[in-house]
């Protein structure tokens, strides 16, 4: 990555941060209803793919999405009004936190079922092969989700059909409260990809430069025709799965222990010593944050007479 | 131009034009390519259209559901041949969770322009897992349309509507419909969903029937005629949307209702259909109405268990003589 390129990404990392940690607070003071995943520790998995994806490509991702939309550059306004439940939301407030869709931004949407959405970008991915268009499609999904059959029917089915689609594991170590390795027989999710004889890489999901640069030259592999890739990334949430989990399943030192390498401050570090002022960034962040914030909660709530807006395209 | 076919060969022309009309609709399904399906439905369009666009899937029905719904979000209309409905069942969230929802989820961002189609329904000796009828199930999932021709010229005029419209679509063949021949318009226009078929007028009860049930109630019909007592049959053919305007008139003129299902009675959609009556035209009711449904059980393999367990023209004429 070139030094702009890295501000960039650090810019999202940081926007990300800054978005889920605010969410934390709004849901306290019960501005959000449900559940919120934050993907807090997993920023530099979400900058490294939406940077390194062309506009024309497309995403599917999970519940822990905040982030990947953020990336795809959908103003945080909008998310924000999502999540205090805003006709303003970028889904009008139908969907909430673990439902972001942003079509213009080829955001085909966060899906609060695990894995089902795999099976949707090998679909986006068929698209582009029978229209001839060139866009990849890109899916996101945890390690938790490689037990699914949903994962297991969609990646033969994009290794039968050779399709453009590039399947990106988020390997947090754990899938909800239960440690992976208790429920895989494998050591990395890349040997589940093996299988199905789709070329599967291990990537370090906590170094933004290296995701950037596997998706980028995956991608590109795609573009070209050369069929599905599937990339693991090793990450690890800071934070609980959900607002109010207890954490009885990892130890404080686990937690410290990648703290220690979090890619934001570790970005943050190598831009600094390349002369570039991260204050001026954070500051520049924390002013879309209260913007994001403001528009939000001066957003008109969705009108109850029109409850039965949008069960289908256009009535 | 009136022709003759079967119900199979209606819906087959009706797949086939459209494909021919417009090159966005794909068909996804097991056994559909060379060897045209296991009930022939797909036939000779694998040879018409090539692989790519009738394209023989592994038996992943989540992985296959859930392509045609990618597909559909990025400009596809596909298709999709559910071998025997039952199996949705393993496949069931991206119709329950997925499908049906991602519209309004999304806040109205797309449409989801994908039709499920197969057959479904007792009667062959098939057991418990190749028989039931699913249609009361599907109209509890919101934003989904559920569609049930009952004849040859239903097959193809309602298939087209299926395929040109922008909403997801259950399409509910009966595997014993499929060999019934009847007259076909071929070149019709599309027949438009939430439009019930008078299939025969009454004065002195209406049967609300869908799919096979409507021949049942046509036989049952026949006999109490010969009674002297005129059955009107209405065929709703589409349960969502559905057209209780029609319903409702007709209940007004006959003042007896009679709603015959074949999926199982309890919790069903003609039990929602009797409710929604009541509610509008209970003045005009000069019996309570009655439901015939499948009974309570999975459906039996041995044929008096399974004749005993579903609907027949038998019980409906018991139903009517009951009432007037
Ligand atoms: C089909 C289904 N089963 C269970 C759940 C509940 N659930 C939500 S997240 C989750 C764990 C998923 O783990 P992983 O795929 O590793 O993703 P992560 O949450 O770690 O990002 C579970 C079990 C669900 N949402 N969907
Ligand atoms: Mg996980």
């Amino acid at each position: 990555m070139d030094k702009e390129r890295l501000i960039e990404a650090y810019t999202v990392m940081r926007t990300i941060r800054r978005f889920e940690e605010t969410l934390n607070d709004l849901y306290a003071e019960n501005f959000i209803r449900g559940s919120i995943h934050l993907s807090i520790g997993q920023e530099a998995v979400a900058a490294g793919v939406g940077l390194a994806m062309a506009p024309q490509d497309k995403l599917t991702t999970t519940y822990r999405g905040h982030g990947h939309v953020i990336a795809r550059k959908t103003p945080i306004r909008f998310l924000m009004a999502e999540m205090l439940g805003r006709e303003t939301g970028i889904n009008k407030g139908r969907g909430g936190s673990m439902h972001f869709t942003d079509v213009s931004r080829g955001v085909l949407g966060a899906n609060a079922i695990v894995a089902a959405g795999i099976p949707h970008a090998v679909g986006a991915a068929y698209s582009a092969k029978y229209l001839k268009e060139d866009f990849v499609t890109v899916t996101i999904f945890g390690d938790g989700a490689t037990n699914q059959g949903a994962f297991h029917e969609a990646l033969n089915l994009a290794a039968v059909y050779q399709l453009p689609v590039l399947f990106v594991c988020e390997n947090n170590l754990y899938s909800e409260m239960t440690p992976i390795e208790e429920i895989v027989p494998v050591d990395n999710m890349a040997e589940r990809a093996e299988a199905y004889r789709i070329p599967s890489f291990i990537v370090d999901g906590y170094d933004v430069e290296e995701v950037y640069g596997a998706v980028k030259k995956s991608i590109e592999d795609i573009r070209s025709g050369k069929g599905p890739v599937f990339l693991e990334m090793k990450t690890y949430r800071l934070v609980g799965h959900m607002y109010g989990d207890q954490e009885i399943y990892r130890s404080r030192e686990e937690v410290e222990s990648w703290k220690v390498r979090d890619p934001l401050s570790t970005t943050a570090d190598k831009l600094a010593a390349m002369g570039v002022d991260i204050n001026g960034i954070n500051a520049s962040v924390e002013r879309d944050i209260e913007d994001a914030v403001s528009f939000a909660k001066e957003s008109a709530w969705p009108d109850p007479s029109r409850l039965y807006e949008g069960v289908y395209f256009g009535e | 131009m009136a022709q003759k076919m079967t119900y199979t060969q209606a819906l087959n022309l009706s797949i086939k034009e459209e494909m021919e009309r417009d090159d966005r609709i794909v068909l996804f399904g097991e056994d559909i390519g060379k060897p045209g399906g296991a009930f022939q439905v797909t036939k000779g369009l694998w040879e018409q259209f090539g692989s790519d666009r009738v394209l023989d899937t592994p038996i992943s029905e989540t992985g296959f559901f859930g392509m045609a719904i990618g597909a559909a979000l990025t400009g596809l209309r596909p298709v999709v041949e559910i071998l025997y409905m039952d199996f949705c069942a393993v496949a069931m969230d991206q119709l329950i969770n997925q499908a049906n929802k991602l519209t309004y989820m999304s806040g109205g961002q797309f449409p989801v322009p994908v039709v499920f189609r197969g057959q479904q329904g007792a009667g062959r000796g098939n057991g418990a897992q190749h028989s039931q009828s699913f249609e009361s199930l599907f109209c509890n999932m919101p934003g989904i349309q559920v569609v049930l021709p009952s004849s040859p010229n239903d097959a193809y005029g309602l298939f087209k509507t299926a395929v040109r419209n922008n909403k997801p679509v259950i399409f509910l063949e009966h595997k014993l419909l499929y060999g019934i021949r009847d007259e076909v318009e071929v070149g019709r226009e599309p027949i438009p969903f939430g439009q019930a078929n008078i299939v025969r007028s009454g004065e002195d009860v209406t049967i609300v029937a869908v799919s096979r049930m409507v021949q049942f109630a046509k036989e049952a019909a026949e006999k109490l005629a010969q009674q002297g007592i005129s059955c009107e049959i209405i065929d709703p053919r589409t349960l969502v949307p559905f057209d209780l305007e029609t319903v409702a008139k007709s209940v007004q003129k006959t003042g007896r209702l009679i709603v015959v299902e074949e999926s199982h009675r309890w919790g069903s959609i003609g039990a929602s259909i009797i409710h929604e009556v009541v509610e509008q035209a209970f003045n005009y009711l000069d019996s309570p109405p009655k439901l015939i449904g499948t009974e309570n059980v999975p459906i039996p393999y041995s044929k008096p268990l399974e004749d005993a367990a579903i609907p027949s023209p038998e019980k409906i004429e018991q139903a009517v003589l009951s009432m007037v």
